[in-house]
């Protein structure tokens, strides 16, 4: 069998950016193993701008953006290969994939997951009522109009204000289709501010907050959907039932870490995050297995995914040089009102980038982060919301590596 | 195109399809009429998939006869047809002195009706084999067993189209005219003629019942709905858990893991007369989720992935009662014809049992030739997550397309799909594929496949992208390209 130091799992921003630095690093023995034909991930259908500002600072387009990587990859020399699924992962770092020559099996001393995530869909939710055909994700139908040059529908209802649904409902609009509105069943949105001025507002989509769908409509193509607005406990409530027609109906419902492979390995997963527990370097509990990207947390910014691959590589580069690296027995504690956080466990020796998001919207406030009685860093701040990620450094001069650390959110 | 045939079946689900291969090994020109574009659109893709035991129904009636005549003779028809089975048996759970009591009644029928190996068990073992179940004793019934009910109708049905007979979709039957024993089906794609009418139509056959002058039989339809869990928590289930009979005698929400490592959760049981309607209803997903909890711990909604729905065909008779049994019924007024009806569970476990007696009734009539290249032997689309790893090499040396992954959830790749797309039924729908592959049956439900599969549609049928359905003749998928 053939191994190598790192072996990169997927190669969209995360997998790529990790190679990049690990090159830069030194890491020579580098292989990302990719399952579709070309390497840029998700990136690919997101044909749209936006990308870069805070890792270029530059505004670019999803194709764009991967490229700069790509081309990066490929000028350090770094080795791939595509169309190959990974079909099976080991806790002893034994990669399996599957291409059209045969099943490829590799090694790596470090094993780098960077799958990405999927889509949480309809049967996840249950939502009530028929199963016609016009019923589509968000990201499924991005990549029908975006890499299939096909269209799905005319009169679009969009469930879930997530950063996808709201990109498509723009982008579905400027293909001629009627976006007729968009329900999110939270009292706020959970895409970003921009998305909704730039994909809603400057198109006069109506944004329909507190408000569920509760019934899919039509036999063999989707005709409606009954929707009704809901009270802070999503309790429907009486009369405000409203019938709406359409033919598609796309879900921006939320995303979720693709972690099968993770699993079989052994990797423990944190149920919030639905990805690897992870520490400080990015590591895993399993020794030589780390992730990055949209397979440890959902992140709403490329930017964030490739500069965390990065911090990510460095962790991957220490553990290739000495063989093992610091033992990370602290745990971060997230209070009540944190959504999640990553890492969940440090070595309370290095400084470290701590990166989370709150469960709802905040005004002023403040986020803190203490141990025992010592304040390690606060963070005042004009307003937090659950749509976006906040990363933090926290600095090693105040911490001692004996207690758990602490995590919560005040108002000020 | 030929419209005279020997044989014409209306309706194409698991007991017309039966009825079409058992026929098939005679020479006889059959034709089956199906007004959907496949074969298990009907009340056979829609069920549990258990393959019953017997111990249920009343004694020497016909479901008791055929569903044991079916199960004792399914491990030879499994590996005939290549249908994946599995006899896992099933337990049937209870508390306390009353449901005991009722189990005890039910312990006795399947005695009674000589089901093999019935056993009683007490707490301590029923949590030593069945660690997720829960009750204060159980029955086992060791001849209980799963299997995958589309592939077993899909099967038939190849098997009958190997053999000769030919598949009409999208073909409703719409009225029938008999001249003296002769029939003309019509349709609303031209008529269709032959010396026998088989009503195998399912929902449907009260209403060919009719049209073919047998009993005047009434839809009292009964719906039942099911939650899909992740094959996550599939290993924890072992055997199908039932609940004791309630009072009516019916068994409330139940737990069944599936052939491929799902675990459905239902049916429930609600009286929809001469409606159709497979909708998912919030009020039901509330009893599956407070239900289903008592028979699997796991019954949570973090492990759902889809909702669906099976209509039972239950009818009333002219007295206005409901069928109790299956009726094979043929009158001597009303030549060459064999009206099925009431084809309610254990329909799955019973359709050859049904088949070979609509066969016997023809016999009586006329004597068959038998169809000296009649095969038995079925085999199924190879499929790549099954295989050990020098298995999967193999496939790939043999064909390149075994080394893409098209759906990643269920690990079915391009070889498996190409080949689903050629079936020898000539179904083309994306669901069509679903049930031949389960490429986007799993957790994403076609988040990563469901393009490539379209996409497929289009290089290998010459579909444009307007006429790729989903299931129906009415669920266009796509409008057209993008402008
Ligand atoms: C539909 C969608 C739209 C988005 N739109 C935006 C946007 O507009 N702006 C923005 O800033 N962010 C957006 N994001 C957020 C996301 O964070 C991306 O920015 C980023 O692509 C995530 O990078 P990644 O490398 O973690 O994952 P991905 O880009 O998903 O890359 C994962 C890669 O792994 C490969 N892979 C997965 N499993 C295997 C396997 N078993 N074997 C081999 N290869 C495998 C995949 O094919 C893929 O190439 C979007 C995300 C999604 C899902
Ligand atoms: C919820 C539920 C759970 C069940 N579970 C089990 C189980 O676990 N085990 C078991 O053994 N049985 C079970 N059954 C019973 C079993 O599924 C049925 O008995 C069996 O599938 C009936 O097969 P069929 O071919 O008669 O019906 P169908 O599959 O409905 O086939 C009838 C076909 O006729 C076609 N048709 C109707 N009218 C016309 C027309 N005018 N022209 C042309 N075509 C027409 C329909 O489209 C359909 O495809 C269950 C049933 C239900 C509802």
């Amino acid at each position: 069998m053939r191994t190598h130091d790192a072996v990169i799992i997927g190669g969209g921003p995360a997998g790529l950016a990790a190679a990049v630095q690990l090159k830069k690093n030194g890491i020579d023995d580098i292989l990302i193993i990719e399952r579709e034909k070309h390497l840029g991930g998700i990136l690919r259908q997101c044909i749209h701008d936006g990308f870069g500002l805070t890792r270029f600072g530059v505004t670019l387009s999803g194709p764009e953006y991967s490229q700069r990587f790509i081309d990066m990859a490929n000028e350090l020399g770094v080795s791939t290969v595509t169309n190959a699924t990974v079909i099976d992962l080991n806790g002893d770092r034994v990669i399996t994939a599957a291409t059209q020559q045969g099943l490829l099996q590799v090694q790596g001393k470090a094993v780098i997951l960077t799958m990405g995530c999927r889509e949480r869909t309809r049967g996840a939710l249950a939502i009530p009522g028929t199963r016609p055909a016009g019923v589509f994700n968000a990201g499924v139908t991005q990549s029908y109009v975006n890499l299939y040059n096909t269209m799905v529908g005319k009169e679009v209802l969009i469930m879930g204000s997530g950063d996808i649904g709201l990109i498509m409902a723009r982008r579905l609009t400027l293909e001629g289709a009627k976006v007729k509105g968009v329900f999110e069943i939270m009292p706020y949105p959970s895409g970003l501010p921009r998305n909704i001025e730039q994909c809603l507002n400057d198109y006069d989509i109506p944004l329909y907050l507190s408000h569920s769908v509760v019934e899919i409509k039509g036999q063999e193509r989707i005709e409606g959907v009954r929707v009704v607005q809901v009270d802070e406990s999503f309790r429907p409530i009486e009369g405000t039932e409203k019938y709406f027609s359409c033919d598609t109906l796309v879900l921006s419902v939320g995303l979720i870490p693709e972690n099968e492979l993770s699993l079989a390995a052994g990797v423990e997963l944190d149920w919030r995050t639905n990805g690897a527990v992870v520490d400080e370097f990015y590591q895993s509990n399993v020794p030589g297995i780390f992730a990055a990207g949209n397979v440890l947390h959902v992140h709403d910014l490329v930017d964030f995914v490739s500069k965390e691959a990065e911090a990510m590589a460095e962790g991957v580069a220490e553990y290739l040089k000495n063989g093992a690296l610091p033992e990370c027995g602290l745990e971060i504690k997230a209070g009540n009102d944190i959504g999640h956080l990553i890492p969940q466990r440090v070595s309370g020796k290095r400084d470290f980038k701590l990166s989370l998001r709150v469960r709802k919207p905040w005004g002023k406030c403040c986020l803190e982060v203490r141990q025992g009685e010592t304040v390690l860093k606060s963070l005042k701040l004009a307003k937090a919301i659950p749509a976006e990620m906040i990363e933090l450094v926290i600095p090693a001069e105040k911490m001692n590596s004996v207690e758990d650390l602490e995590v919560r959110v005040y108002e000020i | 195109m030929k419209t005279d045939f020997d044989v014409i079946i209306i309706g194409g689900g698991v007991v017309g399809s039966a009825v079409a291969r058992e026929l098939s090994r005679y020479k006889l020109g059959i034709a089956v009429l199906e007004k959907e574009l496949d074969v298990v659109n009907g009340t056979s893709g829609h069920n549990t998939g258990l393959l019953h035991s017997g111990a249920l129904y009343e004694k020497n009636s016909l479901k008791m006869i055929c569903s044991m005549e079916g199960n004792a003779d399914f491990d030879r028809v499994a590996e005939e047809l290549d249908v994946p089975f599995k006899r896992c048996g099933k337990l049937v759970v209870g508390f306390g002195d009353e449901e005991r009591e009722r189990l005890e009644k039910l312990y006795q029928k399947g005695l009674d009706n000589g089901v093999p190996g019935l056993r009683m068990i007490d707490h301590a073992e029923l949590k030593s084999i069945e660690p997720s179940a829960d009750g204060d004793f159980a029955l086992v019934v060791p001849t209980a067993g799963i299997l995958c009910p589309f592939t077993y109708t899909i099967a038939l049905a190849e098997n009958a189209a190997m053999n000769g007979a030919k598949y009409f979709f999208d073909h409703a039957a719409t009225g029938i005219d008999r001249t003296g024993d002769h029939y003309t089906v019509h349709t609303a794609k031209g008529d269709f003629t032959g010396r026998w009418v088989i009503n195998c139509a399912g929902l449907f056959a009260y209403q060919v019942s009719k049209w073919l002058g047998f009993g005047a039989y009434e839809p009292a339809r009964v719906k039942g709905e099911y939650i899909i869990l992740d094959k996550r928590v599939g290993k924890h289930l072992i055997r199908p858990v039932y609940p004791t009979p309630n009072i009516y005698g019916d068994f409330d929400v139940h737990v069944t893991p599936t052939i491929d490592g799902n675990v459905l959760v239902g049916p429930t049981i609600e009286n929809i007369g001469d409606k159709i309607d497979y909708s998912a209803t919030q009020d039901m997903i509330d009893v599956l989720a407070r239900d289903g909890l008592k028979m699997f711990d796991y019954v949570k909604r973090e492990h759902y992935i889809r909702n669906y729905a099976g209509v039972f065909p239950t009818v009333k008779n002219e007295k206005g009662e409901v069928e109790p049994d299956f009726c094979i019924q043929t009158r001597e007024d009303i030549p060459n014809a064999v009206n099925l009806v009431g084809i309610n569970s254990p329909g799955l476990t019973s359709s050859l049992p049904i088949a070979r007696r609509v066969v016997e009734k023809i016999k009586a009539q006329e004597k068959l030739i038998p169809n000296e290249s009649f095969d038995p032997v079925r085999r199924g689309i190879e499929r790549f997550a099954e295989k050990s790893k020098a298995e999967q090499a193999e496939l790939i040396a043999s064909d390149a397309d075994y080394g893409e992954i098209f759906c990643r959830c269920e690990c079915v790749t391009k070889a498996e799909i190409k080949k689903a797309a050629h079936n020898i039924l000539g179904v083309s729908t994306v669901t069509g594929i679903k049930y031949r592959t389960r490429a986007t049956m799993g957790r994403c439900q076609g988040g990563y496949c469901q393009t490539r599969i379209a996409a497929l549609l289009q290089q290998e049928l010459g579909q444009k992208k307007n006429e790729i359905r989903l299931k129906t003749t009415g669920g266009y998928m796509f409008t057209g390209d993008v402008k």
